[in-house]
Parts: structure tokens; C-alpha cells; sequence
């Protein structure tokens, strides 16, 4: 909202500069977030043409005599217009100007001009940098006051208002002036709202009829007849010009220009237009249609809310006019409506039409019933001094919205309670009397206090409290620490385990993704490697775009189309990780939200620096990263044969702990690879934090055994087949056996076909005593025995 | 039989070789040689039983004497050779690259989250999550939205494709904020109430430099009796001293936000300009980061929490806005597009 400050000081005196009063108005609600100065002459008057004569050895340049009161002044001009007795801008040496020419600034000096000394200058609208206008001079007004500072006379200084929701009345120059007023301790004069009525009784000639009450609260109008339609005054064009808005005609500029004053839209009519002056406020049939002002004819959704005469809808409410009663050149008897409509009528209807406009925005935030009554006696006072018109007597107002007065009762304690500000009696009567409360003490520590009527934001007794805190202003409200009692524990285990996760990993040299929560199905069902979703993700009702058509099931997708991207600027290792939710739709509630883990790890070209990793990534640094982490998480894990169609067959595994899947690890399938344009040999992990958090395991202490060690190795031989894991678990079933690990495994020529070599280095250890080599001869021999008997093995000579 | 005699020649023998030797290596089979398991002196120390009384009580001096003193004369001449090997002139080249150890980095937001959520838990704030796809109800409605409010617009807000909850008739949404989890915590436990939540909020606005369809924000709520907007005003400035050190000056003005009355808005010196106004903070040279106010007595009503005895306040702030100002990042959309020539800076 621009609000410019000239109009303002015609109802307020404003003495502080412009940047502190934006700052105030800043500080209390509103923010200004741009002060725009028009003008700010210096050393440029007001003066008038007494004399012109002709230049003495110039035939195109004359010399005028400029009068600026006091001061008499010649100057040498060029332009054509020079009139004796004109009012114009007269400019002294040292004045900043626009150079007519060039268009750049430049300080006035004095000029011998031809000969003939020139004492200033008479300005063009382009030198003044008001237009680009460089003709003639600028003529102002007749009754432009001589010898006054240009600046005071043409300047302005525009605020930008950002306007919150909860405040319309500050989209009127009257609002900012009651704001004003409150925050510097002056007072407003309101427009005084006489006009004579010197026509007939306005019921004679004008009937309205409210149908809809609830979405129609409040219906006033005013009958002014005998109008001439024309040009606005000058005054009135600069006030519209300064807030944005374009001149007309004299009808339309006013009912802008008191919108624009008091924040009320007002419509006015072609009476003789309206079938027997008879206005009917209801709802539109199923089908009625109506050509609005801009010559569409549109089909009105039924339930729109139309202002109708017998013949039909005249008005869409509160959103635009009617073509039939459109006020013309012709026009000279007006019906100059303004009402109260529902806010959120207004908003269905524009929004359905798609016919937003500047009056609509208005009622959509909510404007109070009681503004129509000023706002329609300001518009009538203006028909009748502007254009000429006879006001009828009386108005017609229809008010079935009508409540009783707000009255609202606080006590100085509550608002202490709530701004940890003392306010007393004085102070809060000060601050509510400026804003234009109506405020009565009831009790040495209590008052009531009932809002002015342009206010449409106080309801509660915390309303008024905040009128009190930002009006002293929040700078004086005190600091403090929080001092009541802890609250009781919310423990968030799952964010702990998160943390955890993301720094182990970042340690094992994967960087943290965040990719967005949607994605679209055939990304989804590219990375899973299925056909058919399932579960069969929520889908948006409003996507903007096909990458936001459901909330993921899983974060591959993203995941391998971010990986996709590094590839092509990064060599080496690449890892990458992200940590966030899956939606898994459940019925009649809100999907399931799990926290799901997912890593990938490639070689993305080899690393060709010093030291650089030149050998392939595979499966086992995936398996040696995720063992790691779960280490670092304290869950144990152990790894089964994969299944999920993702990964590469034979190269996966189900993660799985306590008897639980808890997620993936594996080769992605040359499929997925090849549908994320990625080569093969990307690796990936992916575990669900949210089935894995019941899981989390304690440390657990075991003495340090204090008598000595005995280390063996086992070399055997195995048909291919058998896995590491299966000799381990025959190996570390013996009780002495304190710890075995595979350290080599060979299959090639010397080996025979089909066979493969595995070998294992044991510890043996006993708590309680120190082992003698026959113990462990003796152990040794039983576990050959069993790998022997078991899985055929054989020990390798 | 062990022989005394030996000894001394053992002496001898030992100090002679032990000045010619020159390396670590030499030192190391010289230490073997004379103080191993399988040494002389060790086998003489070993068989000195055999001896009488007398000459054992002579012979065991002499060997320990003689023990110590290859002992020390070995500790002498290795710290003598590991000097001389230090000083010499072999170099390194110390710029050549070292070895790589794999190092992650974590993503901007995450930090930052963890650096905003460690702040609000040292002054007693527990941190919690909510759900991100929500309801109307708690999205909107019980904040005080109003079911006509433009933010509730195809335009403003994602909608999910699913059947009203029955029989509440809520509909499923994008949270826009992370505001229901006031709601939702408060239906939960009475006050003292003191959380923060962290989490990601989404809008249905086409992505720009500035603009993002999904981000992130973090939430504050604290009830309980005679909290003030004083509590509000120390809570957050203490806030902004913790994360942005003491030198930034702070402002806290009102502001218009439908779940609170009285609001309020927290800025912070704009960090490019110290406040004389610049182009990154519209040249106000304040840089808002934070909405909030006192919670609003009509939510806290609808939760069944007495707003007569109880008060509180509640914040909000957007997350990236923050990196983006203290890194000068210049557009908004750099923190999801996964490129890590961005996250590996963090």
C-alpha cells in the first residue's frame, strides 16, 4: 500500500523526519519497506512571470522578470510558453536539476548568457525530473502560493506499507493517520462529512432489500442526482496519482479516492439504469448470467452473491459492476453503494471467476460494517462539491449484521501476565485514547475498553493487550529467562540414532544428501525395479510438475538420480548418503512416516591423483561400510541372500537383525543402473532406522582374560559352494576357541576345479587357565574333524 | 659350571663391538647377542645356582653389574644413532599429497539444525519431530486459520490425493509449517511445556533462486504459568547471541501471525552490510529470521489448556535462509540439487 505523506499531514501533524516515522511504523506491525522521496528541490521556487522582453542579441531567447514575492529576479529562457503571469518554477544557482539535454544531473550556476547575466532558471518538467517533458516550462497552478520552496509545494514522500492480514484498515490514509497518531502522541482531524441534501426523500425514489444476511451484513447508499460527469480536481488527481491509481472521471476517481481515504470500496450506479430504483442483495439463481464492466459475459456460479434489480443481477458483489448500470457520459442521477459483504463469499467468488480486483482484495481481509456509514457520507459530500449533485435527504442503510458494541474488560495484571511489561492505569489509558479506543477504568487496577470503528482486528482482551505492547513499543519489554520446572522427559530416541548415523558415516567418508520428499512414479518404480508400485504411493492432488506427482516409497530414486549427476564432474570414490522419510499410506490416518537410511558407493573413474584408489569398489566395502555404521549404532546384524529385485542377482543381501529384515546391501541391478544412466558397479546399502531402533543393544563388558593365547592356523580346502560363514560357525561353537578370522581364500590352479581354499588364523584362550598345546592340539583336531564330516573339507597340505 | 672369567672377556667383547656398530639394525643384533633370552650373560645369570654361596653372591653382582651396564651402554648408543639419523639429510618432500582417509561432510541444513537444536536443548528445550504429511486440522485449523484463509489455495499448498479422515472430515496435506506440532504436542502432554522441532515444511511455489517448493523449519513452543513476551524476548535473543555471536545487533518488532497474539518478528543485523543496508537485505540492513509471538489464547483453549492460567510462547524460523546469509549462497535451490562441488564446502 503506498501512502503518500502529504495527503496524510492534511488530517495529522507529522513533525518527525520520514525515515524515523517508517521505522516506527516499522517497529509496531507495520513494515515500510520503502520510503520513496519525489521532489526534494532545493533552492527552487514558486515565482511568477511579471515581465517578458526580448533578449538583445538572441532572437530566440527572451528575458523574463520572475517575482517570488519578496524577490525580483531576471533570467534569459528559451522556452515557448513564457506567459506574463504564469506561475512557474524558479531555480537559483546551486539548485540540482536535470540537465534538459543530456538527462544528467547537474548544479545550476549563474550564466552570462549572450551577453545578458542570468540570475537562476525556469525549469521544464524534465529538468525538474518530473516527466520527460523538455517543450516549455512547467506552468503550476494559478493559486500555486509565490516564493514557497517547490518541494513543500510538489514533493512527496511515499511510504510503502507491507500491510499484514489482520490489518485493513492500514490500507487507508486515514488508518496510517489514526497508527500515526498513536505511535508520535498526536491527534487526527477526520474529514468533516456535511453535504446539503437538497433533494427529496431518499425513500421515495430508492428501495433495497437485504436477502442474504449473512452474507450481506450491511447495505448503505446515498441518491445524488443532477451530476456532471468531468475531470477530477487537481488535488484529488495527485492524491490517486500518489497511491498508484489512475484518473477517470470525477465519479470513478472519487469512489477511488475515498477507498483509498477511508478503506471502504464504494460502486456507483446509473440510477435511472436500476428498474424502479429497487436494489435486492441475494444470491444468484443456477445459471443466471450477468456482462460485467469489462464487457464479459460471464455465467455466476450459483450462491454468488449479486446485487439484483427486479430484472436481475446489476453488481457481482463486492467484486465488479455491472455493464447495464454502468455509470457514462450520459449519466446523470447516481446510486453510490457501500456495503458490508462476507469476506469469504468474496474470496470464493473472485477466485472462481478469476476476477481479483483491487475492491475484492479489500473485502476479502475483512472490513468492519461500521466504515460504510463515513465512507458513503464522504463519497456523497464529494458527488455533490465535485460534480455538481443534489444529495437526496437521508441515506438508506440496511444493517441485519448489527452487533452490540465490543466491550472489552482487562486487567493491568493480565497484561503484565502476558507482556512482562508494567503498564499502568495512565499509560494504557494514554496509548488505547490515541488509537482511538473508547476506554473506561472500572477499577483502581482494571479498565474496559471497546475498539474505534475502523478496527476490525480486536476480539480479545489479548488484542488490546498487544496494542499496549507494540504501541509502548517491544524495545521496552525486558529480557528474561525461562524459570518454571523442566517439563517431563519427551525422549526422541530416533533422532539420536540419526545423528549418530550421520556422523559415523560422514567418518567413513560418505557426504549428506537431502533430496526432495516427492519424485514421480516411474522413477520410483525404475530404481525399486518393479513394474507395479507397492505399496502404491499417496499422489498430490496439485502437483506442479510430474517430479512432485507422489510422496516417495523409498529414497533410491533421488538418490541414484543425484549420484547420476556427481558422476559426470567428480572421480574417484564417490559415497553419498541420505538419511529422511518414506510415506507409506495407511487407512483413514496419516501414512506411516519411517526414517530410512540409503548409502551408495561407487568408483567414478579411477582416481588418478598420487595415492589415489585405483582398484574397483565392490560389494565388500559396501558390506565393510554398513558393518561399521551398525557397529558404531550397536546393532548387530548378520546378512542372508537377497531377494529385492533392486540389486544385481547373486551379488545382494537381506540386512537382518533380532529376526527382523532391517534392510539391503547389494550391487544395484544393470537394469537400475542402466535406467539412471549410471555404469554398472554402483553400490548400495539401505536400512530402515525406524525397524531398526527397537534393536539398539547396550555394551556389553566381558573380562580381559588374563591368561595367555595360543594362535593356529587352519588351512582348508572346500568345495565352492560352502561359505565362510559356515566354517566360522562350526569353528566358533569350540569353547576354547576365543576367536577365528578368515585371512585367505584362493580358488585357481592350485586348487583343483570346483574347490576353493579358505584360511583361518585361530586364537585360543582359556579364562580360567593357561592352555598347554596338547589342549589345543586336541581342540583342533575335533574341529577338522567336524568341518571334515560337515562340509567335506579337507585340510590343504 | 659358570665361569667369572667369562664375564670379563664377555665385557670386553661387548663394548668393543658396540662402538663400531653404526645402524639401528646392528644395535638391534648386538642386543640379541649380549642381553637376549639366548645370551651368555643371560645363560651365566641362569646357571649361577650352581655356584656356592660365596661365589654366587660374587658372581650375581658381577653379572648384574655387568647387565646394567650394557643395558645403559645399549640406551646411549641407540638414542645416539636415532639422533644422528634425525639430523641427517634425508627429507622429505612434506608437500607431497598425504594419503586419502575418506572423509564425508554433512549437509548444510543438518548442521545448522543440529547447531539451532543444541542451542534450544542447553536452555531446556527438548527436541521432537511430527509427521510431515498432515491435516487440515492441525496444518490450519487449529491455528487459528480460518477455512476461507488464501494459504488453504490449490496455489499455496500441496494436497494429497486421499479420502477425508473420517469422521473429523480432515483432509491430508503437505504440512506448510512446522506449526501442528504445537497442536499435536500439546494434545499430548500438559504444560511445562518446552520443545523445539526440526523439520522439513513444503509450499506450492515454483522454485527460484529464493524460492523452494520444500524446506526446512524449526519450531518452538514453551507453556506453562506467567510466561511473557519478556521470556519470548531473553529465550530468542539468547538464541541469536549463542548462534550468531554477541556483535550482531538484534530486533524484535511486531508481527501479524493468526496462532499468536501478540506477535512478533526477530531480524538480525544483516551480516554483508553491519546494518547500513545492502542489496541482500532489501536495504533495511535487517535480515528477518524468525517469526513468533505469545501463543494464542483461542489455540490454547481448543487444546484444553486453561489460557487463564496457563501463557506461552512459540517461534518459527526458516533454516536455509541462515547458511545462505552467513555464506553469501546465492541461490536457494543449490541445497537440494545434491551436487556435492556445493555440500563438500560444508
Amino acid at each position: 500500500m503506498k501512502i503518500s505523506l502529504k495527503w496524510l499531514k492534511t488530517y495529522i501533524p507529522i513533525l518527525l523526519p520520514a525515515t524515523e516515522l517508517a521505522q516506527k511504523i516499522t517497529m509496531a506491525g507495520t513494515e515500510v519497506s520503502h520510503v520513496d522521496i519525489k521532489g526534494g528541490w532545493h533552492d527552487v521556487f514558486i515565482g511568477e512571470i511579471i515581465d517578458i522582453k526580448p533578449h538583445p542579441s538572441a532572437d530566440r531567447l527572451r528575458l523574463a522578470t520572475v517575482s517570488l514575492g519578496n524577490e525580483i529576479e531576471e533570467v534569459v529562457c528559451g522556452a515557448p510558453n513564457l506567459r506574463v503571469g504564469d506561475k512557474v518554477a524558479f531555480a537559483r544557482a546551486g539548485a540540482e536539476l536535470i540537465d534538459g539535454h543530456t538527462g544528467k544531473p547537474v548544479v545550476l550556476k549563474t550564466a552570462v548568457i549572450r551577453g545578458v547575466n542570468s540570475s537562476g532558471m525556469v525549469c521544464s518538467e524534465r529538468e525538474l525530473g518530473l516527466s520527460s517533458e523538455h517543450e516549455g516550462i512547467l506552468v503550476l497552478p494559478p493559486g500555486a502560493p509565490l516564493g514557497t520552496s517547490l518541494s513543500d509545494y510538489l514533493g512527496d514522500i511515499i511510504f510503502d506499507l507491507e500491510v499484514t492480514p489482520n490489518r485493513p484498515d492500514l490500507l487507508s490514509v486515514l488508518g496510517v493517520a489514526h497508527e500515526i497518531a498513536a505511535l508520535t502522541s498526536a491527534e487526527v482531524l477526520e474529514p468533516e462529512l456535511d453535504y446539503p441534501t437538497a433533494g427529496g426523500p431518499i425513500e421515495r425514489q430508492v428501495s433495497v432489500e437485504i436477502e442474504d444476511r449473512e452474507l450481506c451484513p450491511r447495505y448503505s447508499a446515498s441518491h445524488v442526482t443532477g451530476i456532471v460527469i468531468g475531470e477530477s480536481p487537481a488535488w484529488m488527481k495527485e492524491r490517486l496519482a500518489a497511491s498508484g491509481i489512475r484518473s477517470i472521471n470525477n465519479i470513478v476517481d472519487i469512489t477511488n479516492y475515498v477507498m483509498l481515504e477511508y478503506g471502504q470500496p464504494l460502486h456507483s450506479f446509473d440510477f435511472d439504469k436500476i428498474k424502479h430504483g429497487s436494489v435486492i442483495i441475494r444470491r444468484a439463481f443456477n445459471g443466471e448470467k450477468i456482462i460485467t464492466l469489462d464487457g464479459t459475459s460471464r455465467v455466476l456460479p450459483s450462491g454468488t452473491l449479486v446485487i439484483a434489480d427486479p430484472d436481475g443481477p446489476i453488481a457481482i458483489a463486492g467484486v465488479m459492476g455491472g455493464a447495464t448500470t454502468e455509470v457514462s457520459g450520459d449519466t446523470v442521477n447516481i446510486l453510490l453503494e457501500s456495503a458490508s459483504f462476507n469476506p469469504a463469499s468474496i474470496h470464493r467468488t473472485a477466485s472462481s471467476l478469476k476476477m481479483a480486483s483491487e475492491a475484492s482484495q479489500r473485502f476479502e481481509r475483512g472490513i468492519t460494517s461500521k466504515l460504510t456509514l463515513p465512507a458513503l457520507r464522504r463519497g456523497t459530500q464529494l458527488l455533490v462539491e465535485i460534480c455538481g449533485g443534489t444529495a437526496a435527504q437521508g441515506i438508506v442503510d440496511i444493517y441485519p449484521g448489527q452487533k452490540e458494541q465490543l466491550k472489552i474488560h482487562l486487567s493491568l495484571h493480565e497484561a503484565k501476565r502476558i507482556l512482562g511489561l508494567d503498564i499502568n492505569m495512565e499509560q494504557a489509558k494514554q496509548i488505547l485514547s490515541s488509537l482511538g479506543f473508547s476506554f473506561w477504568k472500572t477499577d483502581s487496577t482494571s479498565f474496559t475498553a471497546s475498539p474505534p470503528y475502523w478496527r476490525s482486528d480486536i476480539r480479545l482482551a489479548v488484542d488490546v493487550i498487544e496494542e499496549l505492547g507494540r504501541t509502548t513499543g517491544y524495545d521496552s519489554i525486558p529480557f528474561t529467562r525461562l524459570s518454571g520446572p523442566l517439563p517431563e522427559s519427551l525422549p526422541a530416541p530416533m533422532l539420536k540414532l540419526k545423528q549418530q548415523s550421520r556422523q559415523a558415516l560422514k567418518g567413513l567418508g560418505f557426504s549428506e544428501l537431502i533430496t526432495y520428499s516427492y519424485c514421480s512414479e516411474i522413477s520410483l518404480a525404475k530404481a525399486l525395479n518393479i513394474s507395479t508400485l507397492s505399496p502404491v504411493p499417496l499422489r498430490l492432488k496439485n502437483p506442479m510438475n510430474p517430479d512432485q506427482e507422489c510422496m516417495r516409497t523409498s529414497l533410491r530414486g533421488n538418490l541414484l538420480q543425484s549420484l547420476a549427476l556427481n558422476m559426470r564432474h567428480k572421480a574417484g570414490v564417490l559415497s553419498i548418503f541420505e538419511l529422511g522419510r518414506v510415506y507409506l499410506a495407511r487407512e483413514n490416518d496419516v501414512p506411516e512416516e519411517p526414517e530410512m537410511l540409503c548409502a551408495l558407493l561407487t568408483l567414478s573413474g579411477h582416481d588418478k591423483r598420487f595415492h589415489g584408489r585405483t582398484d574397483e569398489v565392490d560389494f565388500y566395502d559396501a558390506k565393510g561400510a554398513l558393518q561399521s555404521l551398525m557397529l558404531e549404532l550397536k546393532i548387530a546384524i548378520n546378512l542372508v541372500d537377497g531377494d529385492d529385485p533392486g540389486f544385481k542377482p547373486g551379488a545382494s543381501a537381506s540386512v537382518m537383525s533380532g529376526g527382523f529384515r532391517i534392510g539391503s546391501l547389494g550391487e544395484i541391478h544393470p537394469d537400475v543402473a542402466l535406467g539412471f544412466d549410471l555404469p554398472p558397479g554402483v553400490f548400495m546399502f539401505e536400512i530402515n532406522m525406524s525397524t531398526a531402533l527397537p534393536l539398539v543393544y547396550d555394551a556389553i563388558y566381558k573380562p580381559i582374560i588374563r591368561f595367555p593365547s595360543i594362535q593356529r592356523d587352519l588351512a582348508l580346502v572346500v568345495d565352492v559352494s560352502i561359505t565362510n560363514e559356515q566354517v566360522l560357525n562350526i569353528i566358533n561353537k569350540y569353547k576354547l576357541v576365543y576367536e577365528a578370522h578368515l585371512f585367505d581364500e584362493y580358488s585357481g590352479k592350485q586348487v583343483c576345479e570346483g574347490k576353493k581354499s579358505l584360511a583361518y588364523g585361530l586364537t585360543f584362550q582359556s579364562p580360567d587357565h593357561t592352555l598347554k598345546d596338547s589342549e589345543v592340539e586336541g581342540v583342533l583336531k575335533a574341529v577338522v574333524k567336524e568341518l571334515t564330516s560337515r562340509l567335506g573339507a579337507s585340510i590343504r597340505s | 659350571m659358570p665361569n667369572i672369567q667369562e664375564v670379563h672377556e664377555l665385557k670386553s667383547s661387548a663394548f668393543k663391538k658396540l662402538e663400531n656398530i653404526s645402524s639401528i639394525e646392528d644395535l638391534e643384533e648386538w642386543r640379541v647377542n649380549y642381553l637376549g633370552k639366548k645370551s651368555q650373560l643371560t645363560d651365566f645369570l641362569r646357571n649361577i645356582s650352581n655356584l656356592s654361596l660365596e661365589e654366587r653372591r660374587a658372581a650375581g653382582s658381577l653379572a648384574n653389574k655387568l647387565k646394567n651396564e650394557l643395558e645403559s651402554a645399549y640406551n646411549g648408543k641407540r638414542s645416539s644413532l636415532l639422533r644422528h639419523e634425525a639430523s641427517s639429510d634425508e627429507k622429505l618432500d612434506i608437500s607431497l599429497p598425504g594419503k586419502p582417509f575418506p572423509q564425508g561432510h554433512l549437509h548444510p541444513v543438518s548442521q545448522v539444525l543440529e547447531k539451532i537444536s543444541d542451542i534450544f536443548a542447553g536452555m531446556g528445550f527438548q527436541v521432537v519431530e511430527g509427521p510431515e504429511v498432515e491435516w487440515d486440522y492441525y496444518n490450519f485449523d487449529a491455528l487459528n486459520i480460518p477455512p476461507e484463509h488464501p494459504s488453504r489455495d490449490n496455489m499455496a499448498t500441496f494436497w494429497i490425493d486421499a479420502p477425508p479422515k473420517k469422521p473429523q472430515g480432515w483432509n491430508m496435506l503437505l504440512r506448510t509449517h512446522t506449526s501442528p506440532m504445537q497442536i499435536r504436542t500439546m494434545e499430548r502432554v500438559k504444560p511445562p511445556v518446552r520443545i523445539v522441532v526440526p523439520g522439513r515444511v513444503f509450499r506450492y511455489e515454483a522454485t527460484d533462486a529464493t524460492h523452494l517448493a520444500m524446506f526446512t523449519q524449526v519450531e518452538g513452543l514453551a507453556v506453562d504459568k506467567d510466561i511473557s513476551m519478556a521470556d519470548l524476548k531473553g529465550t530468542l535473543f539468547e538464541f541469536a547471541r549463542r548462534f550468531f555471536g554477541p556483535n550482531r545487533a538484534v530486533r524484535f518488532r511486531t508481527d501479524f501471525f493468526p496462532f499468536v497474539e501478540p506477535g512478533a518478528e526477530m531480524a538480525i543485523e544483516c551480516a554483508v552490510c553491519r546494518g547500513n543496508g545492502c542489496r541482500l537485505c532489501g536495504s533495511s540492513g535487517w535480515i528477518e529470521i524468525l517469526g513468533a509471538g505469545m501463543v494464542h489464547p483461542d489455540v490454547l483453549e481448543r487444546v484444553g489448556i486453561d489460557a487463564s492460567i496457563y501463557s506461552g510462547f512459540a517461534f518459527g524460523m526458516g533454516i536455509e535462509r541462515i547458511p545462505m546469509l552467513d555464506f553469501g549462497i546465492d541461490d536457494i535451490r543449490l541445497f537440494y540439487s545434491g551436487d556435492l562441488r556445493f555440500l563438500e564446502q560444508f
